[in-house]
């Protein structure tokens, strides 16, 4: 007893938060009558019960055990996060081969495991089958190259 | 019999040769998945959705179908092999099975696996063949307020059968029917929740959310502690079970089919909860109760004739009522929207050849697993020893391409990294994503179903339980809330679900 489960208490904070956010944004939408609901009745009937869900799990951690919490995968979420979003500002500009190859390039360094020449290798790799399979073979509309490489005369 | 005619058009259809050919690579790629580490069928599905979009939808759904049960085979095939189960249905046969194996007998362990999985498919093809027609029958008499109550039990059974905290699983399944009401209102067409970005009005992307929630958030978590893995050296043995071990294997396969197809069509983890049901099921019947957690055929084959059947069965709610009873069949509502199907009664007696091709190609998949399977054994083996440091550059890769090609909108890979951070946070907070995504599935559907019950019963909120069969359904929704929220039941809960984790 009198021991607080951390990891409880930050979801039950977590779905209190979201619950407002969504139900303050609700406030701005039509509500409504019972019988014919706005678009805003049912966000809101969800968001007033997830607050209280939030809440009750919120309430709940201050009477279990302290469960430690695994360190977090800082690095791994810098690097694999950030591979869709680079793929997604660099595809149009770019063109799809480039952009396939550096994001296969950013995943990679996510891990300490592999040497930069083997990821290298392995960004050759996957650059060459996805355009086999995606761009040739499936017919994707994507543009290989694309604008930005032709300004620098690539 | 009808059911003659109606199978024999499914066989038809599932024979084609291109439907045969997606069936095969169906199987292949769940076999293959289901045997690499750190990849899900839920999130090798979500991953291949947008690529499945130019194919026809029978062909489509065909495929998608074989990636989910050879994912089960080939979870299998790691349980027994490295103790490590590549898909948490698994997990049971890891215990008997890798035992098995360190004695040398890893090649009876997995035909008896094998084999028990594909007389478990077969029976419950039959069964979904059998149950689903009568069942649309009774589903088209639904109105809103049926469905209504019928989704609310749906979300509500598969709380109770996931892992963890109740309350927790609660706030996600509610954090998800937000996430799904994001979006344009179809009734008066006022964007909501959208905060300004336009790309964000068709609501959020479904790919994306999946492929986020249970493709990056789980590299996330397997990179906090970058492990290898042992493969066991020893030789695979034969792989003809011996008559001793045939026989020894009868009567659990039975045993563990039945009970995996009662507990596929309850929604959650139908076919996770059934083979530890199965498992414990064995070990109190038999006869020699020590030798279970030692080498026991009976612990191999109950619960992997188990988890067969309830994946197989799982498809009776979907097919029926277009209601998904576990994550991948919340994929599988995905894959037919997309397609322009409607998911629900209608399936069956608009588009019998789709219907009756996706039972169809139940079996031809099942066949094909485990004529691919056993011979191939030493080929997946080989696969085991692919490193996960190799492994998720491309998974990364595939998910950026995949998400983009369904629309391409890059919004939708920023929602990607966006729902990958927010599952991995959730993941640490000990949140199952499960429950999230039927709620998001459903999110769109509940509220549609809740207005409209409400505009036919004239605002008057009693029209739930004025109506015979909501009412049951409604009270069903309440009793298994109160019982699993009753602390016995808790405790007895936690105990399960501690043994598999």
């Amino acid at each position: 007893m009198g021991s607080i489960n951390r990891a409880d208490l930050a979801a039950g904070l977590v779905f209190v938060i979201i619950g407002a956010v969504f139900g303050l944004t609700s406030l701005g939408l039509d509500m409504g009558s019972t019988l014919r609901m706005g678009p805003g009745y049912f966000p809101m009937l969800l968001s007033v019960l997830l607050v209280l869900l939030g809440g009750a799990i919120c309430f709940n951690s201050f009477r279990q055990m302290h469960i430690a919490v695994e360190p977090y995968a800082w690095r791994g979420m810098v690097f694999i996060l950030g591979a869709p979003v680079f793929f997604g500002l660099t595809v149009r500009g770019l063109g799809f081969v480039p952009s396939i190859f550096l994001t296969t390039l950013l995943a990679a360094f996510a891990g300490l495991k592999l040497r930069p020449l083997q990821a290298a290798l392995l960004a050759v790799a996957v650059t060459l089958f996805c355009t086999l399979v995606f761009s040739i073979a499936l017919g994707l509309p994507f543009r290989r190259f694309g604008p930005w490489l032709s300004v620098v005369g690539v | 019999m009808d059911l003659f005619s109606n199978l024999s058009l499914g066989f038809a259809t599932a024979a084609s040769p291109e439907n045969l050919l997606f069936c095969l690579i169906g199987v292949i790629l769940g076999t293959l998945i289901g045997v690499l580490p750190g990849i899900g069928a839920t999130a090798t599905i979500a991953m291949l959705l947008p690529i499945t979009f130019q194919l026809e939808p029978v062909s489509s759904l065909i495929m998608l179908a074989g990636i989910y049960y050879g994912a089960q085979y080939g979870g299998s095939t790691t349980a027994i092999l490295i103790n490590m189960p590549g898909e948490s249905s698994s997990a049971v046969t890891a215990i008997d099975g890798y035992q098995l194996a360190r004695q040398g007998k890893a090649g009876t362990a997995l035909a008896v696996a094998a084999l028990g999985s594909f007389f478990a498919g077969t029976v419950a093809t039959v069964l979904v063949a059998v149950f689903a027609p009568p069942l649309t029958v009774i589903a088209l008499k639904f109105g809103a307020a049926e469905y209504f109550a019928l989704m609310l039990l749906g979300l509500v059974s598969a709380i109770a059968l996931a892992h963890g905290s109740i309350l927790k699983a609660l706030a996600m399944v509610v954090l998800g029917l937000l996430l799904g009401v994001v979006g344009t209102d179809i009734y008066t067409g006022t964007p909501r929740f959208t905060f300004g970005i336009t790309a964000f009005a068709d609501g959020l992307s479904f790919v994306a959310l999946a492929v986020g929630l249970f493709g990056v958030a789980e590299i996330l978590r397997n990179l906090e502690g970058e492990q290898d893995r042992t493969i066991l050296g020893a030789k695979l043995g034969s792989l003809f079970p011996s008559k001793a071990d045939l026989k020894a294997m009868v009567a659990p396969m039975l045993r563990g089919t039945a009970l995996g197809s009662a507990f596929g069509i309850l929604p959650g983890g139908g076919a996770v909860l059934a083979s530890f049901a199965s498992y414990t099921m064995e070990k109190r019947l038999s006869a020699h109760p020590e030798e279970f957690g030692k080498g026991a055929i009976a612990g191999v084959a109950g619960p992997e004739s188990a988890n067969n059947a309830g994946a197989q069965t799982s498809f009776i709610p979907l097919l029926t009522l277009g209601i998904p009873a576990n994550p991948v069949m919340a994929l599988m509502v995905g894959a037919m929207i997309i397609q322009g199907i409607v998911p629900g009664p209608n399936v069956a007696t608009d588009q019998p050849a789709l219907f009756w091709g996706i039972i169809a190609s139940m079996w031809i998949g099942n066949l094909m697993l485990i004529v691919l399977n056993l011979p191939l054994i030493g080929v997946w083996v080989k696969l085991l020893k692919v490193p996960y440091h190799v492994l998720f550059p491309i998974i990364m890769a595939f998910c950026s391409i995949g998400v983009y090609s369904v629309n391409s909108n890059v919004y939708d890979l920023y929602a990607v990294a966006g729902f990958g951070l927010l599952g991995y946070i959730l993941l640490k907070l000990r949140c199952e994503p499960a429950p999230l995504l039927l709620g998001f599935v459903l999110g769109p559907l509940l509220e549609e179903n809740l207005r409209r019950a409400m505009i036919l019963g004239r605002g008057d909120p009693t029209v739930f339980l004025t109506r015979p069969i909501s009412a049951t359904l409604l009270a069903l929704t309440v009793i298994v809330l109160v019982v699993v929220l009753m602390p016995s039941v808790g405790k007895k809960r936690a105990e399960v679900f501690t043994e598999s984790d």
